[in-house]
């Protein structure tokens, strides 16, 4: 099957590219992941890779030439397949259908693609060493986050320790730091630690340790989403679904991700993980602590699926029937305690996510519309960051996109 | 003797023993025109101290011994009842030079076959990738090069006032070619080739004494290994003498006379030879590193990096040259590891803990990575599995009941950080742990491993169940 190969948007701010040199000929035979060509982008140079197999049958840019993102540059298919109709092609059509960016050199952690050759695909078999197996299930970190150094990218030791170093898991710091003994004369009740509480204190330690949090909040004027949720509801009616605040709020956080991608991130020791999968918890109170069952791939979810999803995976957390993975691995989390009349609160950043949205309850407050003072609907979030991913105005800007799509719901069919 | 030698080649390696000549074919394989250089005057010589003089000689005049004790202590147990037999020390000498030659002659071989060009000379760097070579007939010729690897390897030390006189004070070297066996050797220092040489020489008939300044024999093995050998030894009749030092000598006409200190003070030993097995020292000496930039670290071992680059762009040294472990496997490995760096392979730089060690005496010692004491220093919480021959039914059929394998474990993952072996043909025994070690197995693979049986490695796999709480056999 013909592949195209495509000049990419590598950055959110990138518009165009330039074609730096074509390392295969026209005529040349080329593996899938043989790199093609290189380009040059606002920020550095990369290497383009090939997505399939077969011949660069058409090399559309020439060299030192620059297009804009989502330009065709060339194509791969088949010595005698037909690739006329891509060649008419138009190229923004071309743009959509390309693969997620990804850094050059820097592949890893794309939830939906190998992170490294470790892994076989999804499903597929991680190879690690014994040892690092134990390392990393004693630690709580996961595999499928650790990229392998060893022979043919199997994760050993150094890659566990790597990833302990960078904050993945510190499973130790809980238990290395006991409370100290209280000796008051002051009767208690003493209650053990359930292996989720100890999992919970285990990740917070190490969550407000290593990661330096700082917080963003802003008041969102929800007038506009509860008249859509009432709307959306009436035409609901006979299907038995019901669609809630937080669902709204999910599916919009994900739009406002999809614009903002380095607020979807990870910082992972040695590089920042942009995630290029919206994968968004939502924290969940159960009898002994909390759990975040995981939505994946929420930006491409419509509002309906998400509202069943959601539902079913949140009664299965209470039920403490939720499988690891399904709780496991959000890019971005929504923690909403505003059912508790909390008006704001923060949230501390579950590792791997670089950041965490705590939303507050939504409540009648005076504010001044047009110069004239109203009671309006408002609900005030914090956003906090790992500032070693995120920088302030990174997550400002993306809270902006987020409240200005609560306030004017239309703007997410833009 | 020029002929053939061209003007430039991408690598010259120095010296062709176990370092330089792996390094050289592996080269080789990778498509580097390579010349390697030897100076020793030996026919054949190549192979080095390891094929000539060291690993290979020993290990087939070791042979002659077990042979030796076999008949001795165990042919008429085991219902082979020998009448008379004699101990002929030439003629286990000379079976030991035949196995050299063949080596030393399948090297010479495998150079022709992958395209090295072996020069017969000194050679000294002249900086600039230049290398001038001192041909045996005298000639001088200088040939470009892109790459060096130094592989000239070590050579015996002693102390001052113990000289070597290459009869009766005595290294290595001299003890492979005594024409007579000594009424009464001393054996100075007690690690791998002192052991050897000990053992070699009890098995021949000569009184031994083993003098060690420290108060382990074998001093880098684990202390419960060590101790096994040393009962052994003490059981054969060997003299060990440990924390005691060698003070002065007096060489008299028939006799040699080496005074001791130990803890109960001073002491003369009489004595008809006096081997020095006190360490090697680099060989470095007229090399012209300086001129090209080579230096050495604070103990005079040429200073290089995990890939063996020395301290100038496009030169390597590897092996005894370049530091310990003086160990002929070691300079292999890093000969490919050069070899591969050269080429822009990947490659890998040695972990020191995954260099196994093996002194070929009786009861055999071999290990690998961090002993018990090591591991505890290290901050490990250690746990440890231990599994004796005594309970191993290959073991006993062979009459070799003496001898032990302990695991050294982390107590968290569970991670095999040692394996410490002693008895019959250990040395074949310790590449699992290293495989298992290479792998990063844990104890619990060793232990999940079916094991044929009866088989000595049923020993391995019982130290690992030992260390998890539940070995079968004992």
């Amino acid at each position: 099957m013909a592949s195209r190969i495509v000049m990419s948007k590598l950055s959110p701010t990138m518009e165009e590219g330039r074609v730096l040199k074509w390392v295969k000929q026209e005529g040349e035979s080329v593996d899938s992941g043989d790199v093609v060509v290189e380009i040059e982008t606002d920020k550095a140079t990369m290497e383009v890779e090939a997505m399939g197999s077969g011949v660069l049958r058409k090399v559309l840019v020439e060299e030192n030439a620059t297009v804009p993102t989502g330009t065709l540059l060339g194509v791969i298919a088949a010595e005698d397949e037909d690739i006329s109709s891509i060649l008419q092609e138009a190229a923004p059509a071309a743009a959509a259908t390309t693969a997620p960016a990804t850094e050059s050199g820097a592949r890893a952690a794309l939830p939906d693609q190998p992170a490294s050759p470790a892994r076989a695909g999804d499903g597929g078999r991680i190879k690690a060493s014994p040892l690092a197996r134990r390392m990393a299930s004693q630690s709580g970190i996961r595999l499928d986050q650790v990229r392998g150094s060893g022979p043919g990218g199997r994760i050993i030791k150094r890659d566990i320790e790597a990833a302990m170093g960078a904050g993945l898991a510190a499973p130790t710091a809980a238990p290395a730091t006991p409370a100290p003994e209280i000796e008051y004369d002051i009767p208690y009740q003493r209650v053990e630690l359930s292996q989720l509480r100890k999992a919970i204190a285990r990740n917070l330690v190490q969550s407000l340790g290593p990661i330096p949090h700082f917080f963003l909040t802003r008041e969102i004027d929800m007038g506009e989403v509860l008249k859509l949720r009432a709307e959306l509801n009436d035409a609901l009616l006979e299907s038995g679904v019901r669609i809630g605040v937080n669902d709204i709020l999910v599916k919009t956080a994900a739009q406002a991700l999809t614009e903002h991608p380095d607020v979807n991130a990870a910082f992972a020791g040695d590089h920042i993980r942009r995630f290029t999968r919206v994968d968004i918890g939502i924290a969940v109170a159960v009898p002994d602590g909390l759990i975040t069952p995981v939505l994946r791939d929420v930006a491409h979810m419509r509002l309906r699926e998400i509202s069943e999803a959601s539902r079913e995976m949140i009664a299965r957390a209470r039920d403490r029937k939720l499988a690891p993975e399904e709780y496991q691995g959000a890019t971005f989390t929504i923690s909403n305690l505003g059912m508790y009349g909390v008006d704001e609160f923060t949230a501390v950043i579950n590792p791997p996510a670089a950041t965490i949205l705590a939303v507050g309850a939504t409540q009648e407050r005076p504010v001044v519309v047009d110069g004239a003072v109203e009671i309006r609907p408002r609900m005030r979030v914090t956003l906090s960051c790992d500032h070693r991913a995120v920088d302030g105005a990174m997550g400002a800007e993306f809270l902006a996109t987020f409240a200005a799509m609560l306030e004017n719901p239309l703007r997410q069919l833009l | 003797m020029r002929e053939g030698i061209k003007g430039s080649y991408d690598l010259l390696v120095i010296g062709a023993g176990p370092g330089g000549y792996v390094a050289a074919i592996r080269a080789a394989q990778l498509g580097m025109d390579v010349a390697c250089v030897e100076s020793e005057s030996r026919e054949g010589g190549l192979g080095g101290v390891c094929l000539n003089w060291g690993c290979i000689p020993t290990k087939a005049m070791l042979e002659s011994a077990a042979l030796a004790r076999r008949i001795k202590d165990d042919a008429a147990d085991f219902g082979v009842k020998v009448k008379a037999y004699e101990l002929d020390m030439a003629a286990a000498t000379g079976r030991s030079r035949q196995v050299s030659d063949r080596l030393t002659k399948g090297i010479k071989f495998l150079f022709d076959r992958n395209g090295v060009m072996p020069i017969f000379g000194r050679a000294k760097l002249a900086g600039d990738k230049k290398v001038t070579v001192e041909l045996k007939s005298g000639e001088r010729t200088t040939v470009s090069t892109s790459n060096i690897i130094i592989a000239t390897g070590s050579r015996p030390k002693t102390f001052p006032g113990f000289e070597f006189d290459g009869e009766r004070v005595i290294s290595s070297r001299e003890a492979l070619e005594l024409k007579r066996l000594p009424g009464h050797i001393v054996v100075v220092g007690a690690g791998s080739i002192g052991m050897e040489f000990a053992d070699i020489f009890n098995a021949f008939g000569a009184n031994v004494t083993v003098v060690e300044i420290l108060p382990q024999l074998l001093p880098l093995e684990d202390t419960e290994i060590a101790g096994v050998v040393e009962r052994s030894f003490k059981k054969r009749g060997i003299k060990v003498k440990k924390k005691t030092g060698v003070k002065s000598l007096a060489k008299l006409d028939k006799k040699l006379q080496v005074t001791v200190e130990g803890s109960s003070g001073e002491e003369v030993i009489e004595c008809d030879a006096l081997l020095m097995a006190v360490g090697r020292v680099p060989n470095v000496e007229d090399l012209g590193l300086e001129t090209a930039g080579v230096k050495l670290d604070d103990q005079g071992w040429i200073q290089t990096d995990g890939f063996c680059l020395t301290t100038t762009e496009g030169i390597y040294a590897i092996g005894d040259v370049a530091g310990a472990p003086m160990l002929a496997h070691k300079a292999s490995h890093e000969g490919r590891i050069a070899a591969e760096h050269i080429a822009g392979q990947p490659t890998h730089p040695i972990t020191p803990y995954d260099v196994p060690s093996c002194t070929y005496c009786h009861p055999e010692v071999a290990s690998i990575g961090r002993t018990e004491k090591q591991a505890k220093e290290n901050g490990f919480d250690v746990t440890v599995g231990k599994f004796p021959f005594s309970a191993n039914g290959r073991a006993l059929a062979a009459g070799s009941p003496d001898g032990m394998v302990k695991i050294v474990a982390d107590a968290k993952y569970r991670e095999v950080l040692g394996v410490h072996m002693v008895g019959h043909h250990v040395t074949e025994l310790v590449a699992e742990a290293g495989l298992g070690r290479a792998l990063e197995s844990t104890v619990d693979e060793i232990a999940a491993t079916v094991h044929a049986h009866p088989t000595l490695s049923e020993t391995l796999m019982e130290a690992a169940l030992a260390a998890l709480g539940r070995a079968i056999h004992i």
